[in-house]
């Protein structure tokens, strides 16, 4: 993955660039899938290797596909990036190790939700019982997310002088 | 694209097959990995297939405007229904139990009815972002 | 030492990089893939949270007994089409702007900007 990324910083092909993109989304699914999260890879590789590359190639379709050469000299975006690289990675050393069962993510609700929800719902995949019932709300406003989404992109792009400009190009 | 004979005949082939796989993991998503989302994406997806091989004009044919917009509003009104109507039998917004004699029989039929709702509403707004890209002619200013 | 914090340098070194080409390009296009590549990584870091060594997936079957947490899994699900929603959009108003300005670089878009003032 990390090969794919730095790609993408020197590739100044823009339909390359795309590709790469959608290459390093599957791999983060195949990722997904040896950390054990089953539906987060499935929903990774279909959204993030299929519809987003279908649409930045629609987008590229409608505009450049080159990207011109820069002008300035990219010294201070270098250092930001390496200052906050160094004071994140001073900060995960306090982090627990990876795959203990002591992380304090494990404490709380995540064991309630693994013992109960196969009694109280009858539902064997707890991802799907908790986003649909106990986190139930949250997925509400996770659709409308989506719903106004696609009303943007109606409202955004929709040809809305259609009727206006045939009836100008015929009469032209 | 309607002139390589190949890619015609096998999209035509493919589109059943990655219909009914999205119905399978729509409703199978309680048994193993995927739900509402996945299958939402999927099921938009054939249709994306058909709209590149045959255009976009014949793709608007098979799936009118009138029916996504419709898809897109239905999805979220169910969703939303299903917690209204938990409200009117008597529990709290979104609370399945009271929504059969049994506890966990209504949860199992709220959780279904739910995620119906999400994969509905995800499939309409995948497709209708698709059309208004690809259907969107260049009109400099 | 080195193999337990090795998963959190990786995802660090990928969000820089994401973070670099959203700050560091000019590209539009390229910058809204520097933020899925951003997300991504986020992601990553969210879901080896969640693993648990010897563990499976989240599915209850016979024969398992140790889970891996899936209380991120659900967070990550919903972020994840969060983001596609997002870059729907952001593509979207990419094309009105190649209409509005008759370009995609930024800088020549802040020029068109100044010069109109």
């Amino acid at each position: 993955m990390a090969i794919t990324v730095i790609a993408i910083v020197k590739i100044r092909n823009l339909f390359a660039v795309v590709m790469l993109g959608s290459i390093f989304s599957l791999l983060a699914a195949a990722m997904f899938v040896v950390l054990d999260a089953v539906d987060v890879a499935f929903t990774e590789a279909s959204v993030g290797a299929g519809i987003s590359t279908v649409l930045a190639l629609g987008t590229l379709a409608l505009t450049t596909d080159r990207e011109k050469k820069p002008m300035h000299t990219k010294l201070v975006p270098l250092c930001v990036v390496f200052l906050t690289g160094a004071a994140l990675i001073y900060g995960t050393l306090d982090l627990a190790p990876f795959g203990s069962k002591n992380a304090p993510v494990h404490t709380h609700v995540g064991p309630t939700y693994l013992a109960e929800a196969q009694e109280k719902t009858t539902v064997p995949n707890v991802v799907t019982a908790v986003l649909a019932s106990y986190r139930g709300y949250d997925t509400l406003g996770e659709v409308t997310v989506i719903f106004t989404a696609g009303i943007g992109v109606i409202l955004l792009l929709g040809n809305w002088r259609r009727e206006r400009d045939s009836g100008d190009d015929q009469n032209a | 694209m309607r002139s390589y004979l190949v890619l015609r005949v096998v999209s035509k082939l493919l589109m059943p097959f990655i219909l009914l796989f999205a119905l399978y993991v729509q409703f199978h998503g309680d048994f193993g990995p995927g739900g509402g989302f996945q299958a939402g994406v999927i099921f938009a997806s054939a249709f994306i297939l058909y709209a590149l091989i045959f255009g976009v004009k014949d793709a608007g044919a098979v799936l009118p405007r009138g029916i996504l917009r419709f898809g897109i509003a239905m999805g979220v009104l169910l969703y939303a229904g299903v917690g209204v109507f938990n409200l009117l039998v008597g529990g709290n917004f979104l609370d399945y139990n009271v929504m059969a004699k049994d506890p966990t029989l209504g949860q199992h039929l709220g959780i279904w009815l739910v995620e119906l709702g999400v994969g509905l509403t995800v499939a309409s707004v995948m497709v209708t972002i698709f059309f208004t890209f690809a259907g969107h002619r260049y009109r400099p200013q | 030492m080195f193999l337990e914090y090795f998963n959190y340098w990786i995802v660090v070194f990928l969000m820089m990089a994401g973070f670099y080409i959203v700050i560091a390009h000019d590209n539009l296009i390229k910058k809204i893939v520097g933020l899925n590549i951003f997300q991504a990584s986020v992601f990553v870091l969210y879901i080896s949270f969640g693993k648990i060594t010897g563990g499976t997936a989240p599915i209850i079957a016979e024969g398992f007994s140790v889970y891996s947490n899936p209380l991120p899994h659900v967070l990550i699900l919903t972020a994840i089409v969060v983001g596609v929603a997002t870059t729907a959009l952001g593509l979207a108003l990419v094309v009105r702007i190649n209409e509005a300005y008759g370009t995609i670089e930024d800088d020549e878009i802040h020029k068109a900007d100044e010069e109109e003032d």
